[in-house]
């Protein structure tokens, strides 16, 4: 079958399709995902973002399950439905709903089964979105995968294309864990090559979206895109940027981070979500612990600011992380 | 209903309530730690509920589980040696008294934030009907679980949905230390069934057939009707909230007042009563459960400690 250009949404739409028609226990819950508002299936306008349009059409009401606003009863029904022998893929909004329904995630999904000893287990996946840019203001902007990553017992992924997309879901979904996928809002409509029939890629493993040999440039979710344009820039300096996708949160792909850092001496960690207790600190962590006969230079982060995502469009494109600033971090490893 | 179901159902309140004994017995000498929620006084809750159901049906439940496991049929060895956090133990020695889980049973578990494990019995009612099955699932719960947002959450989706879950709320009077009447608006709770639309219904956790008998009629509901129910079984607890808790928010005379009601004496002078069970029976009983609770604390002892690489194992699959 053959590659073509289709849109990170259209990857997850594509992944969650080959995954319910290949598996019937695969079921989709989550806020307005069918019907929503109209009462004509057919119509169904697939969420606010359109992602499940027209599933409802193909799989019935049955699998693909309009919910209430009520975020701690569906994703605990998930967990519940998981550990009896369905494979349920439960959207959550805005990952900034984590506040309703946090409790479902850390106590229950997290800890059934190893506090179980082995005994039970929860194949179920939680969809929801990150990213700030879109003028949502504070409660619709976050980037929380870090708080996550503090709960063992969850894996997540945060793909920033579709081919990472496509794979990443469909391994998710496959998986016998609990797995949180953090979808970028700003990257849906972005397009790349997919194949058309299903692949996975294995959880766990990370990818080198540009190899380099003078800086490693860890990006996570759409701060690769940001990372790969800032290594353009960075070749007029005549420096060769690696720009590194850990792809998968947890487990994180410490091997292929460490062996890029090794080989260029100098990293910058680039990380949406706000610094304190983030992915990029765990990661400087890391390579601090790892790999620090190899530094040339401090490890460095390029995180948001530790303050609440701002509405007004000038303040949250300060907030934001850019192409220029991890320009300018990178540039500061090379001055001695 | 037979003579042996009503002397079944009698043993197993008995084992309940000697099983408890021997735990506490084990937690002042130091054997058990941590937590220990005891289910003295509440026995006939879980014995006649589960009476009702089959043996695929399933069962979960809070922190105040030991009593839910035994009248599955776990393995009275099996749990206390959970207690004692042995490799043995059902949980493998990682749940403890708040977290046996029997996956062979369908008995899906002790939890331990309260009203925590209330959507999951919601989501378990759905995965029955989604496959077409005809199972229903007991969901056991204290009282302050009623004041928390997912028991609302549950309801109300489970009476959308149409889920096979009966909502069993053993009101024993007190959350931790606080008394119903003093932590909850509209303290009648089964009138809240209304608010969703379900059946609700008053029940006398103190009497076995009662217990029985209601839940039986709401089990029939979500195995043929897939109507849930949410039921207020009025039981108490003769200890406190957990082994550390000495009580003092009740008086002598409020826990004596309710000793009257004790459901495995009231049940045993009904039995006698009846003529269906002698005293001499009841005698051979006691002596062939003390034997059963002995052997398993004989078991948990014995048993070795989990090891150490046990510690990273059943975070993944």
């Amino acid at each position: 079958m053959a590659t073509r250009e289709i849109t990170y949404q259209q990857a997850i739409q594509e992944a969650l399709r080959s995954e319910m028609r290949a598996d019937p226990t695969v079921i989709l819950l989550g806020e307005d995902i069918a019907g929503g508002a109209t009462t004509v299936d057919e119509d169904a306008w697939g969420g606010p973002l359109g992602t499940t349009r027209g599933f409802i059409k193909e799989f019935g009401k049955e699998r693909v399950r309009d919910c209430p606003i009520s975020e701690a009863g569906f994703v605990g029904a998930a967990v519940g439905a998981a550990t009896t022998g369905l494979r349920p893929v439960v959207e959550l909004m805005y990952n900034d709903f984590l506040g309703t329904c946090l409790d479902q995630i850390l106590n229950q999904a997290a800890k059934l089964r190893y506090m179980f000893g082995g005994k039970a287990k929860v194949p179920m996946v939680l969809r929801t979105t990150i990213g700030a840019g879109l003028r949502k203001a504070s409660q619709h902007s976050q980037t929380l995968y870090s708080i996550f990553a503090h709960i063992p017992g969850l894996k997540l992924i945060a793909p920033s294309t579709p081919y990472d997309m496509k794979g990443l879901l469909i391994s998710a979904i496959r998986d016998d864990d609990p797995v949180v996928d953090f979808e970028h809002k700003l990257i849906y409509w972005k397009k790349g090559p997919v194949p058309e029939e299903s692949y996975t890629i294995p959880l766990g493993k990370a990818d080198i979206k540009r190899p380099g040999k003078d800086v490693t440039i860890v990006a996570i979710s759409r701060m690769v895109d940001f990372s790969l344009e800032a290594a353009n820039k960075l070749t007029s300096e005549r420096i060769d940027a690696e720009v590194v996708d850990p792809r998968t949160l947890w487990p994180l792909d410490e091997a292929t981070i460490l062996e890029s850092v090794k080989k260029t001496g100098k990293v910058v960690i680039v990380d949406e979500s706000t610094p304190n207790c983030s992915m990029a600190r765990n990661i400087a962590a890391i390579i601090a612990d790892k790999a620090f006969d190899y530094l040339d230079a401090p490890v460095k982060c390029v995180n948001a600011p530790p303050t609440p995502v701002p509405f007004s469009p000038s303040l949250e494109d300060f907030y934001l992380p850019n192409p220029d600033k991890i320009f300018k971090t990178v540039m500061s490893q090379f001055k001695d | 209903m037979d003579s042996e179901k009503l002397i079944e159902m009698y043993r197993q309140m008995l084992l309940i309530r000697r099983f408890e004994e021997k735990a506490a017995e084990m937690y002042m000498m130091g054997k058990i730690g941590g937590f220990c929620h005891l289910y003295i006084g509440q026995e006939a809750v879980a014995v006649g509920a589960i009476a009702a159901i089959r043996k695929d049906d399933y069962v979960i439940a809070s922190y105040r589980e030991h009593g839910h496991a035994l009248a599955v049929g776990t393995e009275p060895r099996r749990i206390m040696a959970e207690l004692f956090g042995k490799a043995t133990g059902i949980s493998r020695g990682k749940g403890g008294s708040m977290h046996i889980f029997d996956a062979e049973r369908n008995f899906l578990g002790g939890h331990a934030i309260v009203g925590g494990h209330i959507p999951l019995a919601t989501g378990v009612g759905f995965a029955i009907n989604y496959e077409g099955k005809d199972q229903v699932v007991l969901c056991f719960f204290g009282d302050g679980a009623v004041n928390t947002g997912v028991f609302h959450e549950s309801l109300n989706l489970a009476s959308l949905w149409k889920l096979p879950v009966i909502y069993i709320c053993e009101n024993n009077f007190y959350g931790m230390g606080t008394a119903v009447t003093r932590a909850m608006a509209g303290p009648e709770m089964y009138l809240k069934a209304k608010a969703y639309d379900i059946p609700g219904e008053l029940v006398d956790g103190m009497n076995v057939l009662e217990v029985w008998e209601k839940v039986g009629k709401a089990v029939e509901r979500a195995r043929h009707e897939k109507i849930p129910t949410f039921l207020e079984v009025r039981t108490y607890r003769f200890r406190g909230h957990s082994m550390s808790d000495p009580a003092l928010y009740r008086t002598k005379e409020e826990v004596n007042e309710q000793r009257k009601r004790d459901p495995i004496v009231t049940f045993k002078q009904k039995l006698i009563a009846e003529g269906i069970l002698s005293e001499e029976k009841f005698e051979e009983m006691e002596k062939e459960i003390k034997a059963i609770v002995d052997e398993a604390v004989e078991f948990a002892e014995k048993s070795p400690e989990p090891p150490e690489e046990w510690l990273y194992e059943d975070v993944y699959a």
